[in-house]
């Protein structure tokens, strides 16, 4: 099996506070992979490592086997790695239309075109076509974002994410406050990414982790506790220790 | 070598006016995020009534600084308490925009009323000249400057980090939000804050008219000074600002000394090198949410 | 199929002419004779809106505050007077491009300033380089001319063949040309890819760069393409007054600017155009009750927009209108709204 995200020893302090502590992480190609912990684990700050939002103080990123650590964030993004967020980042005044344009547009490298209006490309459009049609947003397409129900707004979320075509993926907490009857959509839109992309799943709700999840490393203060198939770390006592809210002592 | 002592000591005075000036804008601008352009027009007020005080109602000098202060400090919180308040959830736009007018319907107000030509305030005799110090020419007026300033400094430093107010101060300003869960009345920091930084505006507008000069337009030439105590030195404390400040004062003196032909243009290499080798200010974090 | 037909529809719907923008531009047109004796007026309308136009761009469409516009408008104002006055180019459209290039030269040169930092650091920049500027321009008065400007600028005829009149008619038609064809290519940046990008940067620009946007590149660019308008606009200054004086970098003007499509609102490109309308007629009313005391009224003016609040002055001044087209074409309003700031 080829890895298609790797952490080597990756750390990450807020002035006295280390918040990433040597951190090494594998994803495989086309793995399922869920990073799960407490709240305060570091699980956000990892995100943002991944994506180039913060620079690490130490270790290095690696996507394919290249070097991705001092790369800008969009740059990554056009190297294939992309990802969702927790709390609604959406464009409120775009509409999902303009939105998923956007992101074909970049990857296509047409995002500079200043000369050509919107909607004059066919590739371009096939492609909105096909990502808002797999998503069920065709027929909210041209309403603004904001006027949509929060079902609809997660799932342009992870829309978004796709129409970048990730080779890999960070889902972050992507059913997060959504209701009970919108839910559904949410899991079987996760549950249908294709399998050639790699899904590297943040998530706290654990149904839906070990529904997911072919593997799952478990982050406590910074530092990697425990990593194994969800069978071995539902088993795992230290594990249990942690989500049982006693103190770990590892 | 005493003409590089005289600049020195001009260009500290010059400095630690401009933090007296413009500190209250330092600490509005961490504590809310508020981008207040008309900060100027405060240290204006304080100088003109100053200047009233003593040369129509014959007012000692050293009795019209503190009421200068107080002035100035009383338009503060009348403004921030009908205006200004609305404005914290704004956009920077609108901040800027809000402040830009007020700054220019000062302008025109003190005009109509002052008229538009430079005043001088009639200083006691005391001030006046200068004496020889080891060869170096100490300006009294200069002297005075650093005194008071120097002795404003120590007492800001020391409010901050020994009372109970400055405690609260620094957390509200390190995160707003954060404080307020913790039981500390935002708002009401802010407002006393506020009104204390346009009086420290309005008593340095005082003493500036002697060496700044004091016009109508005052608020207007001296804004980008402001700005850059602020950009330069950061928000997140007061010494980011007064070593700003210092370097501002120290160097617009040397450059207007040595390059006399070059006038302003000292200062804003400074500050655009400055700003390219650090975007977000010299010292500390920006005021960035 | 059907969906791409539906994706291309809705995507060009955006770019497409309203009948209530071509009833603007006719209207704009039809002034000329409507109004043949306030030709001046007229133009000095025409360069405001074309400078707002400018200020849109960054201000609007990137989010992008400067307190320093007129930087680049004092550069293509002298810019233009220096190649009429040493005859270094004499044809005013080539020289109107040659002065909106070095502006925009000196643009994209200090658009790595401005790109840095936090909303504070670029205000501080932005008015710091129209300051240089103008302090620049007044210790080089043996060629600006200092305080008294540019003395003898004589404009050649346009193209060989209009020559500029006293009344300003040639000045009002080759403004209104230049207006047009600027605004027609704002028109396509902003309805553009590009265009799209800017408004997804200016809500949030790091979302914009998850999704793949080269988000300083594309700041860069529209701050270079803006100081090109306000380069035109200076340029225009220049050629239709035969004026170029210290105080094209004046900070009342950027000011002022800024008043102009806060006025007439933000990023939907006809703002900077009514507002500069509304503009001038304002300071002809103020100027005639308190001539001296015209700054008082423009900090009022600003200081009431913002408490009152732009977006609803914006509904309020769109309510009529709107309701007449509702009532004309009973269809949904098709007056654009100018779409809210990000927080």
């Amino acid at each position: 099996m080829t890895i298609a995200l790797e952490t080597r020893g990756l750390e990450k302090s807020f002035g006295g506070l280390k918040v990433t502590r040597d951190l090494s992480l594998k994803v495989e190609q086309g793995a399922r992979h869920a990073l799960i912990g407490p709240n305060g684990a570091g699980k956000t700050t990892v995100i943002n490592l991944l994506t180039g939002v913060l620079k690490p103080n130490g270790g290095r990123i690696l996507l394919e086997g290249n070097d991705i650590t001092d790369l800008a964030v969009h740059k990554r993004v056009l190297r294939g790695l992309s990802r969702t967020f927790q709390i609604n980042q959406l464009y409120a005044d775009l509409t999902p239309l303009e939105t998923i344009g956007l992101a074909v547009s970049e990857r296509l490298g047409r995002g500079g075109d200043w000369w050509r209006r919107m909607g004059t490309r066919g590739d371009v459009n096939q492609e909105i076509a096909e990502t808002l049609g797999r998503f069920h947003l065709l027929d909210v397409m041209n309403e603004r974002t904001a006027t949509l129900p929060y079902g609809k707004q997660r799932l342009l979320e992870i829309a978004v994410a796709i129409a970048t075509r990730p080779r890999v993926l960070l889902l972050d907490e992507p059913a997060a406050g959504v209701p009970e009857s919108e839910r559904h959509d949410i899991l079987a839109a996760v549950a249908a990414l294709p399998r050639d992309v790699t899904v590297l799943l943040i998530e706290h709700d654990m149904d839906l982790v070990f529904s997911f999840a072919d593997r799952i490393s478990v982050l406590v203060n910074g530092a990697m506790l425990v990593e194994g198939p969800p069978d071995e770390v539902a088993r795992d006592p230290q594990v249990k220790a942690v989500y049982l809210g006693e103190a770990v002592h590892a | 070598m005493t003409t590089l002592f005289t600049i020195l000591f001009d260009g500290v005075a010059y400095g630690m006016l401009l933090f007296v000036l413009a500190c209250g804008l330092a600490v509005t601008l961490g504590l809310m995020n508020f981008v207040n352009l008309a900060h100027g027009a405060f240290a204006m007020a304080g100088g003109y009534i100053c200047a009233v005080l003593v040369n129509n109602s014959g007012w000692p000098f050293f009795a019209a600084l503190p009421l200068a202060f107080v002035t100035a400090a009383a338009i503060g919180v009348l403004l921030e308490r009908t205006l200004y308040r609305h404005l914290y959830t704004r956009s920077h736009l609108d901040q800027v925009l809000f402040t830009i007018g007020l700054t220019f319907m000062s302008v025109a107000a003190v005009d109509y009323i002052m008229g538009s030509s430079r005043i001088f305030i009639k200083l006691p005799a005391a001030l006046e000249g200068q004496f020889d110090f080891f060869g170096v020419g100490i300006g009294r007026y200069r002297l005075m400057i650093i005194v008071i300033c120097g002795l404003l400094t120590v007492a800001l430093q020391l409010i901050l980090s020994k009372t109970r107010f400055g405690s609260r101060l620094r957390a509200a300003v390190d995160d707003p939000r954060v404080a307020s869960g913790l039981g500390i009345n935002v708002p009401q920091v802010f407002a006393f804050t506020f009104a204390f930084g346009c009086g420290l505006a309005g008593l340095g507008g005082a003493l500036s008219a002697e060496i700044l000069g004091l016009d109508p337009y005052f608020p207007l030439k001296f804004m980008i000074y402001f700005l850059i105590v602020v950009t330069v030195g950061g928000s997140s404390s007061i010494t980011g600002p007064f070593l700003a400040s210092l370097l501002l004062g120290i160097g617009d003196v040397a450059g207007k000394y040595y390059v006399p032909k070059m006038g302003p243009f000292v200062i804003y290499t400074i500050m655009i090198v400055i700003l390219i080798w650090r975007p977000n200010g010299l010292f500390g974090r920006a005021a960035a949410r | 199929m059907n969906a791409v037909s539906d994706v291309s529809s809705h995507a060009i719907a955006r770019a497409r002419w309203r009948p209530a923008e071509i009833a603007f531009w006719m209207l704009a047109l039809s002034c000329a004779f409507l109004f043949p004796s306030r030709y001046l007026i007229m133009t000095d309308i025409l360069r405001l809106a074309l400078f707002t136009l400018s200020l849109d761009l960054i201000l609007g469409y990137a989010g992008i505050v400067s307190l320093g516009h007129a930087a680049f408008f004092g550069v293509g104002a002298y810019s233009a007077g220096l190649m009429a006055l040493h005859g270094i180019i004499n044809e005013p459209v080539i020289a109107l491009v040659v002065a909106g290039l070095i502006a925009m030269v000196l643009g994209f040169l200090t658009s790595f300033l401005v790109i840095r930092g936090v909303d504070l650091t670029r205000l501080m920049v932005t008015l710091g380089i129209a300051l240089l500027l103008e302090a620049l321009a007044e210790r080089f008065s043996n060629i600006t001319g200092g305080t008294d400007g540019l003395q003898g600028i004589e404009m050649q005829p346009i193209l060989g063949m209009f020559a500029f009149d006293m009344f300003g008619k040639t000045g009002f038609f080759y403004s209104l040309i230049v207006l047009f064809l600027l605004f027609l290519l704002a028109r396509r940046i902003v309805n553009s890819p590009f265009g799209l990008s800017l408004r997804a940067i200016k809500n949030n620009p790091l979302r914009a760069s998850a999704i793949g946007v080269p988000v300083n590149r594309r700041l860069i660019a529209i701050y270079t393409v803006a100081a090109f308008y306000a380069g035109i606009a200076g340029a225009l200054f220049t050629q239709t007054t035969a004026l170029a004086s210290l105080d094209v970098f004046a900070f009342e003007r950027s000011a002022d600017l800024m008043l102009v499509l806060v006025i007439g609102g933000t990023g939907y490109l006809y703002g900077g155009l009514i507002g500069a309308v509304v503009f001038k007629m304002l300071q002809e009313l103020f100027q005639t009750i308190t001539p001296q005391y015209w700054l008082f009224w423009i900090g009022l003016v600003l200081v009431v927009i913002v408490l009152v609040g732009r977006d609803r002055m914006h509904r309020w001044a769109l309510w009529l209108p709107n309701l007449i087209i509702r009532q004309i074409a009973g269809r949904k309003a098709v007056v654009a709204v100018p779409e809210s700031d990000a927080p």
